[in-house]
């Protein structure tokens, strides 16, 4: 790579932003139709949103084919990559916020709505009024309505799956040292092992939820302690899949020889990414599991 | 697609000289654009549209409120209206309009070539117009669109909204995924991207109080679109987040809700402050009366705004304990605000100030927002909150900050900024015909109704009882000429881009600032290399 540029480098007219607004048109747009139209039996609602999920990937091939030429080209400052950086954490702070959202509704269900419709604070009358006979105790195994669960232990299936995300981030934090110090073997090992283990971590993710909906009747409309659990888990299991691609996207990288110990925004990028989902999943599993 | 390839492989090549650039031809200028100007132009444009799409469901609101009893459109339609109406005016006109000055100024103001992520710049303000077309579209559709109110509070958007609520929440994910990659720019931009020399308590106070906002932005928007996946859940998944029988609490949506909702209402008016501080200046040709004060009061306001939004929720339910805790927070939020009114017009005092129509709506903004925090005011007392809540006061309240707030200090900005994004200076005497028009209006349109609200006519019904009559003829007949004197505006802003009188680099005599020192028409790329600020 060439001296640094000066200048801070803008692009000219891109294709890409465009599609991928169309992209996502497509996906909110047929997302809404299937939601709607879960009652019946059309179908076009589905479709669209496959549609819109296609056209997102291939605006990301086309997006990222561009930015990676124009980095290998050394087109970037030092400037632009601080921009670069500063932008993903923002982007890591507002999914820190979704995410807390949903901690929120899981604090309020179990110190605030539970309690209270168990007559809790000054609620006497609304438990003696609509439901005499509910309990508080949490996890909600049994709701006002009557409805009936089970609460899903923390040992077993759930701890493997933190003890296998906990190692993921120090394997991927050894492929980052690797990087560093420019040992490209071992940052492939290390990263392909990350990889692998994000993989078996969503593996035995599916197997919980079979377990959950099969034995456990732990389902989505089990009432709110099964509503915090799906959401919050499900969304987490989204982002280690997002991660899971977004690594493996570095990895084809690495094996084509990008990132050098000087530059490598992508794979500071998608090392922040994947340590942030391991702490959201060790909130998770304190406050979702354990406690 | 395949044409332009060639075009995006060979300009690398070109980055260097890419400041003599033209702008492309056509309509693939503004579909492939990464340059902050033509964003900030769409994202303007696309305000102004939806400002009076908004504003003819306003319209039609008061028109059927003109008299008492079911006239012109059924309630169900009429709730839709006020809902839209609401979404549309939050979403689709302020924000985008805030959005598209930070494009047009911030780079300029702070001595940047461009927004510091171009490509994503044109991604956030592209999804937009897509959200809008579904909301909208959801009103073609059987059963209507959304008709719940613009916080579509659950059980209202859950058990008893129509189907269409599915498209409403994934329009309203896409309005969250634009503000926050817009945010993430701007404070990228600001953070990132400032010339040498151009240190922190030398931003002009338009970038420091969007890089605020910014903030806020992504703090909250995300939450929003938790809220919105919870009801959606809600409804067609079977969960009980909202339902009392599952362990929920509707309530609960109230609180989520208003985590967004109060840091919102403060994104909705920082920008504003900013605009003020800057306009408020230049015609007084002071400096800026306690510039570091303005400064930390925007950041008390931001840090404030997470803690009172159950102000929203007296009515609903929370131990005396909480009701007071947020009482108190709340009128802790006019001290800042008050420091801010009071350097304005110190800034004015013994200043030689002239009268062109950006300082009318300053001088307008002033008043007619403080005003409306005066009644916000009046609202944070729990015990009073009691009468009001839900009232009429509640609206005459939120519409004097955001229409003659924000809204006022969005045409301040249009008519300073115009003769440095058009090359020409507006016409005078419209533009004037245009302020006292609209603040005359306004104050018919929006005093009275805090009388209708303190006699206790409850907000978003159809109908009402006979005794608020007058009342509501005189705020439509004002409603109706609030609207009609907005044309005037759109009329300003095509003459003003078509031709007039040439303008100087600064039209101003005492503006200050980076933006000033570039010629107008600000050419299509500034500061490609930065300037030295001294």
């Amino acid at each position: 790579m060439t001296t640094k540029p000066q200048n801070y480098y803008v692009p000219a007219q891109s294709i890409w932003p465009i599609v991928g607004a169309v992209g996502l048109f497509l996906i909110a747009f047929g997302a809404g139709f299937y939601v709607q139209q879960l009652n019946n039996d059309q179908s076009s609602g589905g479709y669209i949103l496959t549609a819109g999920i296609a056209v997102i990937i291939f605006m990301m091939f086309g997006w990222f084919r561009d930015v990676i030429r124009e980095s290998q080209q050394g087109l970037y400052s030092e400037q632009l990559d601080r921009s670069f950086r500063q932008g993903m954490s923002w982007f890591i702070f507002s999914e820190v916020m979704f995410f807390a959202a949903f901690f929120g509704a899981l604090f309020y269900a179990r110190m605030v709505s539970v309690p209270w419709l168990a007559g809790g604070s000054n609620n006497e009358m609304t438990h003696a009024l609509l439901w005499p006979g509910f309990e508080a105790i949490w996890p909600l195994i049994m709701t006002p309505d009557g409805k009936e669960t089970q609460a899903m232990p923390w040992t077993g299936l759930p701890l493997y799956n933190t003890i296998l995300l906990l190692i993921s981030s120090i394997t991927l934090h050894f492929a980052h040292v690797a990087l560093e110090k420019n040992k490209r073997t071992p940052l492939k090992l290390w990263l392909g092992a990350t990889i692998l283990f994000g993989i078996a971590f969503l593996t035995l993710q599916v197997e919980e939820y079979v377990h959950a909906y099969q034995v456990m009747g732990l389902t989505l409309d089990a009432g709110v302690y099964g509503n915090t659990f799906f959401l919050l888990t499900g969304f987490h299991g989204m982002h280690v899949t997002l991660g899971t691609v977004f690594l493996i996207i570095l990895f084809v990288r690495v094996l084509k020889g990008h990132f050098s110990p000087e530059q490598h925004f992508a794979f500071q990028a998608g090392s922040w990414y994947w340590h942030f989902v391991d702490v959201v999943w060790l909130c998770l599993f304190i406050f979702v599991y354990v406690l | 697609m395949k044409t332009l390839t060639p075009e995006i492989d060979s300009q690398p090549e070109a980055h260097q000289e890419h400041d003599h650039h033209q702008p492309p031809k056509g309509i693939m200028r503004w579909l492939l654009t990464t340059n902050h100007k033509d964003i900030g132009s769409l994202y303007l444009w696309f305000s102004l549209i939806m400002f009076f799409i908004g504003g003819a469901m306003a319209m039609v609101i008061r028109a059927e409120l003109f008299q008492p009893g079911l006239q012109l459109v059924d309630p169900n339609f009429f709730n839709q209206m006020t809902t839209v109406h609401g979404l549309i005016m939050v979403f689709g006109a302020v924000m985008p309009a805030f959005t598209g000055l930070a494009n047009w100024l911030i780079p300029m103001m702070i001595g940047a070539p461009d927004m510091a992520l171009p490509r994503m710049n044109n991604w956030s303000f592209w999804i937009l117009p897509f959200a809008f077309l579904i909301l909208l579209g959801s009103l073609f559709m059987e059963g209507g669109g959304p008709s719940f109110g613009w916080t579509f509070y659950a059980p209202l958007s859950t058990t008893y909204s129509n189907d269409s609520t599915a498209l409403f929440v994934f329009s309203v994910h896409i309005m969250g995924i634009s503000s926050i990659m817009g945010a993430i720019n701007v404070i990228v931009t600001i953070v990132n991207m400032r010339a040498p020399g151009m240190t922190w308590m030398k931003l002009p106070l338009f970038v420091w109080t969007w890089l605020i906002t910014a903030f806020l932005l992504i703090a909250v928007m995300p939450v929003l679109a938790g809220v919105v996946t919870m009801v959606l859940t809600d409804k067609f998944f079977g969960t009980s987040f909202f339902d009392a029988a599952g362990g929920g609490d509707p309530v609960m949506f109230q609180h989520i809700f208003w985590f967004f909702g109060h840091p919102e209402v403060y994104i909705m008016i920082l920008p504003s402050f900013g605009i003020i501080s800057a306009i408020v200046p230049a015609f007084s040709r002071k400096k800026l009366f306690g510039y570091s004060s303005m400064v930390y009061a925007t950041a008390s306001i931001a840090i404030l705004s997470f803690l009172v939004w159950a102000h929203h929720m007296f009515t609903t339910g929370m131990p005396v304990f909480a009701e007071l805790f947020f009482m108190y927070c709340t009128m802790l939020i006019a001290v800042p605000t008050g420091v801010k009114v009071f350097n304005w017009v110190a800034t004015l005092w013994r200043g030689s100030i002239t009268f062109e129509t950006p300082m009318l709506f300053a001088i307008a903004f002033i008043i007619l927002f403080t005003i409306g925090g005066f009644s916000g005011l009046m609202l944070a007392i729990t015990p009073a909150d009691f009468q009001y809540h839900d009232t009429y006061f509640v609206v005459a309240h939120f519409h004097y900050v955001l229409v003659t707030g924000a809204i006022f200090s969005i045409m301040a900005a249009a008519y300073y900024w115009l003769p440095k994004w058009t090359g020409h200076m507006y016409d005078e005497r419209l533009g004037k015909l245009h302020f006292w028009c609209s603040v005359i209006s306004v104050n018919v349109l929006f005093f009275p109704m805090h009388f209708l609200g303190l006699a206790g006519m409850p907000r978003r019904i159809p109908d009402y009882a006979v005794q608020f009559a007058d009342i509501n003829q005189i705020v439509s007949i004002g409603g109706f000429a609030f609207g009609l004197s907005q044309l005037i505006f759109l009329a300003v802003v095509l003459k003003c881009i078509k031709g007039g009188e040439k303008a100087p680099a600064k039209p101003w005599e005492g503006a200050e600032g980076l933006e000033w020192t570039i010629p107008s028409p600000a050419p299509y790329h500034s500061f490609s290399t930065p300037p030295e600020v001294k």
